[in-house]
């Protein structure tokens, strides 16, 4: 699945995408995160507060307890700031 | 009865007249007319800024302000939406982002003005950095801003 950074977490991570195939049992948004933190330092730092970050898959807010089968593109953002 | 919604993201700056008359053109039936227009402030002292730069997830932030542009339509009976937002680099002074809602009467105008900002600070996918003598840092989310969206929520 393709992987979209924003913001804070972009720059923690060092890029704005990249294309992820997590293990099987990663179930839930939640779980993703706690994958993800686990790849590096870079992930472990931009996912250091997992309440904060926010997620959309295929554009379109979800909660951390939301299932990520069949998505095609998850992305992780801090709270928005526009307007 | 046609119902103009125009829904834009852009770098360039916009014309607050132009759009204004765009919607309201030909028309008799819209007796109000709000505009909103928030502004690049630039801070004071240690909080000065020279510039902001807006990052958005393009392909989100418009499905999202048309979601919400939808809802407004369901709750108010309005005549015509306009919401045009910038991204890039924005100085203080500029414009950051228009919304306009048209309607018979003042208060439907009013209420979806204010439901439609109060979505797009919380919910349309922008992110603000600062730049500033102490260099770059990116604008915190505000509590109240959640507690001004949350307040819309329907029962």
């Amino acid at each position: 699945m393709k992987l979209l950074y924003f913001a804070w977490v972009r720059e923690r991570i060092g890029k704005a995408e990249e294309t992820l195939d997590p293990p099987a049992g990663v179930a839930t948004v939640a779980e993703l995160i706690g994958w993800l933190s686990t790849r590096g330092e870079e992930y472990a730092y931009a996912f250091e507060r997992p309440k904060v970050i926010r997620t959309a898959i295929d554009r379109s807010h979800v909660r951390a307890d939301a299932p990520i089968a069949g998505a095609r593109e998850i992305a992780f953002f801090p709270p928005m700031t526009g307007g | 009865m046609t119902m103009p919604v125009t829904i834009r993201l852009q770098a360039e700056d916009f014309d607050v007249a132009a759009e204004s008359a765009k919607l309201t053109r030909g028309r008799t039936d819209i007796g109000a007319l709000v505009s909103f227009v928030g502004i690049c402030r630039g801070g004071e002292g240690g909080d000065a800024i020279e510039a902001l730069t807006l990052e958005h997830y393009p392909g989100m932030a418009d499905e999202e302000i048309a979601r919400h542009v939808d809802e407004a339509i369901s709750r108010w009976p309005l005549l015509g939406v306009t919401v045009i937002h910038r991204f890039g680099r924005i100085t203080p002074g500029e414009n950051i982002v228009l919304v306009l809602t048209a309607s018979a009467h003042r208060a439907a105008a009013f209420a979806a003005g204010e439901f439609l900002m109060d979505y797009l600070k919380t919910s349309a996918p922008f992110w603000k950095q600062e730049e500033g003598a102490r260099g770059s840092s990116w604008v915190a989310a505000k509590d109240e801003d959640d507690s001004a969206a949350a307040r819309w929520t329907r029962r």
